[in-house]
């Protein structure tokens, strides 16, 4: 796998997918920063990472969903590279219209940062396929705009095309399932989205963090199938 | 001349931010209040004559960036003074 991870101003999750990719592939990704007008053709993955480009200024990702980098990113969409926003990458997927629908502020109104449990809703795809069928998985969020939000429409689309890839869902392990139902959602999604695919299949965004749990030190190592998936798929 | 663009989250769009205004000026004695929306105004000064060119890039500018047609309607006031 070619991996590349976009860097914008106030990008502060490339590292831990730098860390993650280069244990799954076995040698670095190329940075490309925000200025850069095109991404090399030999790409066959490109990672979004999180953080708060641009301060979140105005709308989070709306600054970098404009930027040279991103024209890029959408023309490599077209022609069916592997595509994956995390976090603030995802806000930036739906600004620049790779995934339909929008991210807006939690229902709490509160910054929300712990480990969610997330069904993974199909396995067939470039980006599931290391997962068992039907797998709950944990990972950590950490955003104050993850609330997925999509007119009706999009929504029944959504459904109906199976591009649902992860939703949110209570703990099979807690002692408290009510409890654990409750607090299942973090941020108030639609349908307890947590994550979609775009239409073609080859582009992927979530609010949790998989990167962030490749390794048994940071509590799960559930996200580490994502890149374990598209290492399988690309090669 | 100068643009005011204003921008609101659509109807049917969730406004926790609006919620929690709403019961702030509640806590503060205000009472009959509903439907608490927050919104945003960006001003600019563009530099042309004709209030139709103003109103034009102020279009352009709003439909490229300043609103996300998705959650949000904007409108567009032109102050000539």
């Amino acid at each position: 796998m070619n991996a590349a991870l976009l860097v914008f101003p106030g990008s502060n999750c490339d590292r831990d997918a730098r860390v993650a990719l280069t244990r799954a592939c076995g040698h670095p990704p190329r940075d490309i920063w925000h200025t850069e007008c095109s991404i090399p053709n030999d790409i066959d993955f490109i990672l979004v990472p999180g953080g708060f480009t641009h301060g979140d200024y105005l709308r989070p990702g709306a600054m970098a969903a404009r930027a040279p980098v991103t024209r890029a990113l959408v023309a490599h969409a077209a022609r069916g590279t592997a595509i994956l926003g995390i976090c603030n990458g995802f806000q930036i997927l739906t600004e620049c219209g790779l995934l339909p629908g929008a991210l807006i502020r939690n229902t709490g109104i509160k910054f929300v940062a712990r480990d969610v449990h997330l069904k993974v809703e199909r396995t067939d795809t470039m980006f599931t396929r290391a997962y068992r069928e039907s797998a709950i998985i944990r990972m950590p969020v950490a955003h104050m705009d993850g609330n997925y939000f999509a007119d009706n429409r999009t929504l029944s689309k959504l459904n109906d095309d199976g591009r649902i890839a992860f939703r949110y869902t209570s703990d099979p392990h807690a002692a408290d399932w009510v409890t654990s139902a409750i607090l299942a959602n973090p941020n108030g999604s639609i349908d307890d989205i947590a994550g979609i695919y775009n239409e073609q299949m080859n582009v992927l965004g979530l609010m949790p963090h998989p990167e962030r749990a490749c390794e048994r030190i940071t509590g799960s190592t559930d996200g580490a199938h994502l890149f374990t998936s598209l290492i399988e798929h690309l090669s | 001349m100068k643009a005011v663009i204003q921008v609101r989250l659509k109807n049917g769009v969730l406004d926790p931010q609006g919620k929690a205004i709403e019961s702030a000026l509640e806590n503060l004695g205000f009472s009959g209040l509903e439907n608490v929306r927050q919104g945003k105004m960006i001003e600019v000064d563009i530099d042309q004559v004709d209030p139709k060119d103003v109103r034009q890039t102020a279009e352009a500018m709003a439909k490229s960036l300043l609103a996300n047609p998705v959650i949000e309607t904007y409108n567009i006031e032109i102050c000539e003074e």
